[in-house]
C-alpha cells in the first residue's frame, strides 16, 4: 500500500527532498501561523472594544 | 467636447506639470544606461522594456490630478449631478489627459529610442506602440485615481493598484517592439495592444464614474 | 416561501455572528479530515511519476493553492457585485474577510511553483502567460487589502474595494485559459470536467482530496476573521455590546 520502503526514502523525495519539503513546510507555517494571527487579532479588538465601552460608560455616567 | 476643452485649457495653466512629467520621463529612461552600463548590444535589448516602464511611470505622476482639483473646489459634485452622463465627462477628461501626457510621450520616446541605438523601423513601432498604448493608460488610470480620490496616501496608493492593470498594456507595448526588433513584425502584438486601448476606453469612464459616485458620497 | 426568509435573516451581521461560530469547528474538522486522506493518498500510497520522479509531489500544495487563490476571488467578486447593488454590510465585511486567506493562497500558488519549476525546468520563475497573471492575482489582492485599509469610511470601503475586484476579475478567466491560448512553460490542462483525466487516479484522488481541505480550511478561517470585522464595525449595535460583555475580560470564545 504504502510507496515508500523506509522513512529516509519518504524524507529524501527520490531526490527532490528541499522543493517538496520546501512546498509542504511552508504550507504548513501558513496554516498554522494564519489562524493563530487572527484568533490574536480577536483577543486584541475585543479587549480595545471593551476598553473603549467602559471609557464612553464612564464619560456618560459624568 | 466641452469637457476637453475645459481640462486642456485648465491643464494649459499648469504647463509646469505637463513638462515636469515629460522631464521626468527623459530622466528615468537616461538613468538605465548610467546604470547598466554603454553596452549597445545590452542596451538595444532593453529599450522596449525600459521606454515602457519610464512611460507607465510618467504617467502615473498625472494621474492623481486627474479629479482632485475639481474635488478640491466641488466642480466635480457639479458634473457628477449635471445632466450628462458622469462617464461622458469621465471620457473628455481621460482624452483630454492623454493629449498632455501620453501624446508628448509618444513625441519624445524615439529620440530617446536613438540613445538606446534602435533602428529605424522599431523606433516606428515604438511611437505607433506609445501611441496605441497611452490611450488605455489614461483610462484604467482614471479608474484607480476616482478610487483614491481624497485619501491620505494618495499617489502611491493610487500605483499599487493601477500598476498591476498596466502590466498587460506593457507586455504588448514592448512586446511590438521586440518583436520588431528581432524581425518577428509587430503587428500582432499592435492589434492586441489597440484592442486593448479600446475595451479599456470602453469601459474605463463607467468604472470611474461609478467609483466618483462612491468617493462623492 | 418562510424557507426564503428564514435565509435572509442571516444576512444581518446580529444573526449571522453566531452562526459563523457555530459552523467554525465543523469547517476546521473536515478540512483536518480532508487533509489527512489527501496527505495519506498523495504522499504516502501515490506512485512516483514517470517523467517527474517524486517531484511532483507539489502540486498537492500548488493545484489546491491555485484553484483557491481563483476561486476566493471569484467569491469575493461575488459579494462585492451583491453589496454594490442591495447595499448589504455583510457582503462587504466577508470580502473583506477572505482578502487575506486569498492573498496567502496566491502567494502560495507562486511560492510552490517556483519549487516545482526549478528541479523540474531549471528555473525559479519564467514570464509565461500564467504565471504573470497569477503574479498580477497577488498584486489584485494586495492592492484591495491597501485600498480597503487607507478608507476610514467603512461603507466606502466595502464599495471602492468592491468596484476594484469587479475591474480585476478579468484577469481570473486570463489565468484560466492562458494555458490555452498561449503554448509555453506552463502544461495544459490535465483534470477537465469534460474529458477523462491524464494522472493515475491515487495521484487525482490526492489532489481532489488536498483542494477540498483547502478550501473548507478558507472558509473556517474566513469565517473567524468575519467575526472580529463584525464586533469592529458593529461596536454600537446592542448585540455587539451584550457579546462583548459576555464574553469576560480574557476575550475567551
Amino acid at each position: 500500500m504504502i510507496h515508500w520502503n523506509s522513512f529516509s526514502e519518504f524524507l529524501a523525495m527520490g531526490g527532490y527532498g528541499l522543493y517538496v519539503w520546501g512546498s509542504f513546510g511552508v504550507t504548513a507555517l501558513i496554516m498554522a501561523i494564519e489562524p493563530i494571527m487572527v484568533a490574536r487579532n480577536r483577543k486584541a479588538t475585543i479587549a480595545r472594544l471593551r476598553r473603549q465601552l467602559r471609557a464612553e460608560s464612564r464619560n456618560a455616567a459624568e | 467636447m466641452a469637457v476637453v476643452g475645459r481640462d486642456l485649457k485648465l491643464a494649459m495653466r499648469r504647463q509646469a506639470d505637463i513638462v515636469s512629467a515629460l522631464f521626468f520621463f527623459v530622466i528615468v529612461v537616461s538613468l538605465f544606461p548610467l546604470g547598466i552600463g554603454p553596452e549597445p548590444d545590452l542596451l538595444r535589448k532593453l529599450a522596449p522594456g525600459v521606454l515602457w516602464v519610464a512611460a507607465l511611470l510618467a504617467t502615473m505622476l498625472s494621474l492623481p490630478r486627474l479629479f482632485a482639483d475639481d474635488y478640491r473646489d466641488g466642480t466635480l459634485e457639479q458634473l457628477a449631478l449635471a445632466p450628462h452622463p458622469l462617464g461622458l465627462v469621465v471620457t473628455g477628461k481621460v482624452i483630454a489627459h492623454w493629449l498632455v501626457s501620453g501624446l508628448p510621450l509618444a513625441l519624445i520616446a524615439p529620440v530617446l529610442g536613438i540613445q538606446f541605438d534602435l533602428a529605424a523601423d522599431a523606433l516606428v513601432v515604438l511611437t505607433g506602440a506609445i501611441v496605441i498604448g497611452t490611450p488605455a493608460l489614461s483610462g484604467i488610470g482614471a479608474i484607480g485615481a476616482a478610487l483614491t480620490l481624497g485619501l491620505r496616501g494618495g499617489g502611491v496608493l493610487l500605483s499599487l493598484l493601477v500598476l498591476p492593470l498596466y502590466i498587460p498594456v506593457l507586455i504588448f507595448g514592448a512586446g511590438a517592439v521586440d518583436a520588431t526588433v528581432t524581425g518577428l513584425g509587430g503587428e500582432g502584438h499592435l492589434s492586441l495592444l489597440a484592442a486593448l486601448t479600446f475595451a479599456s476606453l470602453g469601459f474605463a469612464p463607467w468604472a470611474s464614474a461609478a467609483a466618483l459616485k462612491i468617493a462623492l458620497e | 416561501m418562510t424557507d426564503r426568509f428564514n435565509l435572509y435573516r442571516y444576512a444581518a451581521p446580529s444573526a449571522f455572528y453566531p452562526l459563523a461560530g457555530a459552523m467554525i469547528p465543523y469547517f476546521a474538522a473536515v478540512a483536518v479530515v480532508f487533509g489527512l486522506a489527501g496527505l495519506w493518498l498523495g504522499m504516502l500510497v501515490a506512485p512516483t511519476d514517470f517523467q517527474q520522479g517524486e517531484g511532483y509531489r507539489i502540486i498537492f500544495i500548488h493545484v489546491p493553492a491555485s484553484w483557491m487563490s481563483m476561486f476566493i476571488y471569484l467569491v469575493m467578486a461575488f459579494w462585492a457585485a451583491i453589496g454594490l447593488a442591495f447595499n448589504t454590510r455583510l457582503s462587504g465585511m466577508m470580502a473583506q474577510a477572505l482578502a487575506p486567506t486569498g492573498a496567502l493562497m496566491a502567494f502560495l500558488s507562486l511560492w510552490t511553483g517556483a519549487l516545482w519549476g526549478k528541479p523540474m525546468w531549471g528555473t525559479w520563475w519564467v514570464w509565461d502567460a500564467r504565471l504573470t497573471s497569477e503574479l498580477i492575482l497577488l498584486f489584485l489582492y494586495i492592492g484591495y487589502m491597501a485600498l480597503v485599509a487607507a478608507i476610514d469610511d467603512q461603507r466606502r470601503a466595502d464599495k471602492a474595494g468592491g468596484l476594484l475586484l469587479l475591474v480585476g476579475v478579468v484577469n481570473i478567466p486570463i489565468i484560466y485559459f492562458s494555458v490555452k491560448w498561449w503554448n509555453t512553460l506552463h502544461q495544459g490542462a490535465s483534470v477537465s470536467l469534460t474529458k477523462s483525466p491524464s494522472m493515475a487516479s491515487t495521484m487525482l484522488w490526492g489532489m481532489l482530496l488536498m483542494a477540498m481541505c483547502f478550501w473548507m480550511y478558507s472558509i473556517a478561517v474566513a469565517l473567524m476573521r468575519v467575526r472580529t470585522i463584525m464586533l469592529e464595525r458593529e461596536r454600537h449595535t446592542d448585540w455587539v455590546k451584550a457579546e462583548l460583555a459576555s464574553l469576560g475580560a480574557g476575550g475567551e470564545k
